[in-house]
């Protein structure tokens, strides 16, 4: 009897479960529950609720390449401050590769090896030169959670429900925005590297634009303004990374315009540069392409800037968001967008409803049909069952997708199985001639086997579905998983509770199956 | 008053005929394959890349307008499907060739000014996709391993459980099953996305969850009666199995059909190839994983280890 008390307390403690975490979830509105009652829902995929999904890979290698590119400029410095004369020093993709004289070598080994960040191949005078693992790998994590730092700024400037932005893998950053019918905007904002600097134009070479020469220590970019190129100098006078605040706002003549504030240091270079180059026009440059370049009427020591331009609202307007998050430390693409329109969302819950409910109904039919009375104890679990799946999502607060929802569909068509496995096996005992209590008892444990074995196969797809899906197909695997489990505890428990009930407390009642 | 398709447990003849089925599955194995070969997958965006979008727009429009408008893009071959029977609502897929692959913030918003630009009325995108390359040829390769990693942990599991030519038995139906599913894709031209990946996995889950069912009560009578001969004994499990077997299959493949019917077009086609594989799975455990059993001397490997 002890046994059957536990087994009514487990039961009950089920079904309480079931009803108590699931309920909410089947109603719009919640407000008549009473106040113990749990509000929580199932929380919605975007696949379901409408929303955007980017997933951006962060190209940690070009920043690499430009870091390396950095050291290769500081090593020719160095050799020469060593009076090391290479026969031969060049960058050849991610490898700087320099050649000595013999008697020269141990010098530059000894160069080479006081730089932690390097490691060299030697191969008689030639060395082949690149980052070390160790940096790379401490260099791509730091990169990678800067740009997550960024893209969050960013994200949060542009103001949508909720967003979720988490690192993915050594390189991506996924980005999931529930309720955003249009990423355009934010993809357009996440697509920029946003470097800022101001700069002066080589005003001696200008006039020599046309003609297609290499300009020492200048460079030719694109102009956004007026579709004219421009000569600026390499050397950065202010960097934006000097910047503090940047907004939108408008000119005495109503035209869009930026304004900026510099920190302190910033300010001063700011000062220096104005004062210095009076009558001289500068380049604000962001990411190659000169935004404006004004002339120069007076020295600003106030640390103040209004950058005007080729600039919508809008545009001026994006521009300060991307100011004030801040550069990325490597340019960053998007590889996967996913975005679901919430007309489509609202479909795919209808139809996900309309297909279980059915779903359900036709195998609670087709379980009355075929075995009668002890059909409406498999189906009574089947409900719970169910309930219980739903509980569980909303208790862990799991991602109901739509594929989430085809798995519990086909969920109930499976988890019947087990209560199939028992009735049979009971049917076959009663076959061979047990009584009906010895058939009951005997028809379960023979059966628990085969449930067991059978059902931890699917629980094997499921965990590598986990382990191995992504989003959707994520969602997917939970329910099956749960469902699995679910089934199993239902069965052994509920089931077994009330035929116990029903047929052998009940002397008088045989067992038809 | 019950309705049952079995009344007792019948004494059908599955084993008999086993090399004919053995025959009929290694044709269908091999018409499966030899489509691969010749005639491929239609692989969905999720495996080729590209970009895919539903739209629906707010008054009927021509399809040839719109393909004409798609057309003038020239982003790479694209495909056209009008969904619902509805002249308002598309499915617009296409490949990118590779100048675009790089520039995802543009082609998007590029397609939707196209589009607004050629039709009027509001303009409703219910679904947007874009896949890289890099996305795509990961995701192909997670796909392969998934499937792979499931059907050795299946032989694994088996093994652990049961003995090892029951594991043999029970994989050489895990690959029979998957075969002739990814074969169906083949020759049906329907799309391979990773629906179907998930599908598939699954179907390798329930076709074990039916062989083990049969397996297990092998594994009883194995004890029950020694003195039966494996023929009798094979066959014997298997009919007493049946009706189970049949109950649980009809249950789930109910469930499927309506998830086929009322589920909508996102989930037709995984619902349609998990119908396929639930009845291959349950035809494979019965004809083929269990009657191979004959030729691997299960009865000897039991005994060694009384």
């Amino acid at each position: 009897m002890k046994k059957h008390s536990l087994k009514l307390i487990s039961s009950l403690v089920i079904i309480i479960f079931s009803i108590f975490f699931s309920f909410p979830s089947f109603f719009d509105n919640n407000n008549n529950l009473p106040n113990f009652w749990s509000k929580n829902k199932l929380k919605l995929g975007l696949d379901l609720q409408g929303g955007s999904q980017l997933l951006l890979q962060v190209e940690t290698e070009k920043a690499i390449i430009e870091k390396l590119t950095n050291q290769f400029e500081d090593l020719r410095t160095e050799l020469s401050e060593a009076d090391i004369n290479p026969l031969d020093f060049k960058l050849v993709k991610d490898i700087i590769i320099i050649k000595v004289p013999d008697t020269e070598i141990e010098k530059l080994k000894k160069i080479i090896n006081t730089n932690n960040q390097l490691e060299a191949k030697y191969e008689q005078e030639i060395a082949r030169i690149g980052f070390s693992n160790k940096f790379i790998r401490e260099f791509q994590n730091s990169i990678i959670l800067q740009s997550l730092e960024i893209i969050r700024k960013r994200v949060d400037e542009v103001g949508t429900n909720e967003p979720i932005i988490q690192v993915q893998g050594k390189q991506r950053v996924l980005v999931q925005l529930p309720g955003l019918e249009n990423p355009d905007r934010i993809k357009n904002l996440l697509g920029q590297t946003a470097k800022m600097n101001f700069r002066m134009v080589d005003e001696k070479s200008m006039s020599q634009l046309g003609e297609k020469k290499y300009f020492v220590g200048s460079e030719i970019l694109e102009g956004d303004e007026f579709a004219i190129n421009y000569i600026v100098k390499k050397r950065i006078g202010v960097s934006g990374d000097n910047l503090v605040d940047a907004q939108a706002s408008v000119d005495q003549f109503n035209r869009p315009i930026v304004s900026i504030r510099f920190d302190s240091i910033g300010s001063r270079k700011f000062a220096d540069l104005t004062a210095k180059n009076v009558g001289k026009r500068f380049a604000i440059v962001l990411d190659k392409k000169v935004i404006s370049a004004p002339v120069i009427r007076e020295s600003i020591p106030s640390g103040s800037a209004q950058i005007s331009g080729n600039f919508s609202f809008d545009s001026a307007n994006d521009l300060a968001i991307l100011l004030r998050a801040g550069s990325l430390p490597a340019p960053i693409s998007i590889i996967e967008e996913r975005t679901v329109g919430p007309s489509l969302g609202q479909d795919s819950i209808n139809a996900g409803v309309i297909s279980v409910i059915i779903a359900l109904s036709l195998v609670l039919t087709y379980m009355i049909f075929i075995y009668g009375k002890i059909g409406l104890i498999a189906n009574f679990v089947l409900i719970i069952n169910f309930l219980f799946i739903i509980g569980w999502l909303v208790l862990l607060q799991a991602t109901l997708t739509l594929p989430g929802i085809a798995g519990i569909a086909l969920t109930v068509g499976m988890a019947v199985d087990a209560n199939v496995l028992v009735f049979e096996r009971i049917r076959e005992e009663k076959l061979l001639g047990r009584s009906k209590i010895s058939s009951i008892n005997t028809g379960f444990d023979q059966a628990l086997r085969a449930i067991l074995d059978a059902n931890v196969t699917t629980l094997i797809a499921a965990l590598i579905l986990f382990f191995l899906g992504s989003g959707p197909i994520r969602g997917f695997s939970i329910t099956l998983g749960l469902g699995v489990v679910s089934t199993i505890l239902c069965t052994m428990v509920i089931s077994r509770l009330l035929i116990n009930y029903f047929y052998i407390h009940n002397p008088n009642r045989s067992i038809k199956i | 008053m019950l309705f049952r398709f079995i009344k007792k447990t019948p004494n059908i003849s599955f084993v008999e005929n086993r090399k004919k089925f053995f025959l009929l599955s290694l044709f269908f194995a091999v018409v499966s394959l030899f489509s691969l070969w010749i005639k491929g997958l239609n692989f969905g965006i999720d495996f080729k890349g590209g970009l895919l979008s539903e739209v629906k727009f707010e008054k009927n429009i021509e399809l040839e307008n719109l393909r004409n408008s798609i057309k003038e893009l020239k982003y790479g071959d694209f495909s056209l499907q009008r969904l619902d029977n509805s002249s308002d609502n598309y499915l617009i897929k296409m490949e990118l060739n590779s100048e675009f692959q790089s520039n995802q913030e543009l082609l998007i918003s590029e397609l939707k000014k196209t589009i607004e630009q050629n039709f009027e009325g509001k303009v409703d995108y219910r679904r947007v996709e874009y896949v890289g390359p890099t996305v795509s040829t990961e995701l192909i390769m997670t796909g392969i391993i998934a499937i792979i990693v499931a059907i050795f942990s299946m032989l694994v599991y088996i093994w652990f459980r049961f003995e090892l030519p029951f594991a043999v038995g029970a994989v050489l139906a895990l690959i029979h099953d998957t075969i002739l599913t990814i074969g169906m894709f083949s020759i049906s031209s329907l799309e391979f996305n990773l629906s179907t990946v998930a599908a598939i996995l699954l179907i390798i889950g329930y076709s074990m969850n039916d062989t083990v069912v049969v397996y297990d009560r092998i594994r009883e009578n194995l004890k029950k009666f020694k003195k039966l001969d494996t023929y009798s004994l094979l066959n014997k499990s298997i009919n007493e199995t049946l009706s189970r077997t049949i109950n649980t299959t009809a249950t789930t493949i109910l469930a499927l059909l309506a998830l086929f019917i009322f589920g909508g077009n996102i989930i037709k086609d995984f619902s349609l190839a998990m119908i396929w594989g639930i009845v291959i799975g349950t035809y494979s455990s019965i004809l083929i994983a269990t009657p191979i059993l004959l030729n691997m001397q299960i009865r000897k490997v039991k005994e060694k280890e009384e």
